[in-house]
């Protein structure tokens, strides 16, 4: 199937998930990574479970914070 | 070596004066040219700690701000926040949560007359200061 990771298309394996894809990507840090698909936030506990469907646009976010 | 448009300068002092004593941040994007990332296009996103001490991106901001730099060829350089009341450096806070060591990290103070914009490279617990160009458009 063909899904679309931060704008670009990619061929990947029916059922990829978004912890699996997570990995293949070599996210750093990936416990402060935000995740989108389709626009729709994936919380970081739901990675293992959410399943990809062809066509799906995936977009990886970092945490952006601080404090002085 | 780090350029900043005059412009683009004046747009986040002001939105980080308005906002103060809450802090202020947003996004930069732009073009990598060598070892040159040259800021095309500032960011003013909501700080969702709405604190004086904290900032934080919202996400929902971040994602359309991304979608913006790609739609317009743009590619993220970093982000910038203001420190109202203390110096232009990365506090113990803004070094353990800048988990992108690509990115440019800008901090504007206020805590004098004179506002202090400086742009770092973060990497671990380790800041180093980049060189910051203001340009005149």
């Amino acid at each position: 199937m063909t899904i679309t990771v931060a704008g670009v298309k990619k061929e990947v394996n029916d059922g990829l998930t978004v912890a699996q894809l997570v990995i293949d990507e070599k996210v750093e840090t990936p416990q402060y990574v935000t995740v989108t698909i389709n626009d729709d936030f994936v919380e970081n506990s739901q990675f293992e479970e959410a399943v990809l469907h062809d066509g799906d646009s995936v977009e990886f976010l970092y945490f952006m914070g601080g404090g002085q | 070596m780090i350029k900043l448009n005059r412009s683009d300068y004046e747009k986040i002092l002001a939105h980080a004066k308005n906002e103060a004593p809450v802090e202020a941040c947003g996004l930069v994007a732009g073009e990598i040219s060598g070892n040159d990332k040259i800021i095309k296009k500032v960011y003013i996103l909501t700080n969702v700690d709405h604190a004086e001490e904290h900032f934080t991106l919202d996400p929902k901001e971040q994602l359309m701000a991304i979608k913006d730099m790609r739609a317009n060829g743009l590619v993220p350089l970093g982000n910038w926040h203001s420190h109202p009341v203390s110096p232009s450096r990365p506090s113990d806070e803004d070094k353990r949560l800048a988990y992108d060591s690509s990115a440019s990290y800008m901090i504007l103070s206020l805590m004098d007359d004179e506002p202090v914009l400086n742009s770092f490279h973060i990497e671990g617990d380790k800041a180093e200061k980049e060189e910051l160009v203001i340009e005149q458009d």
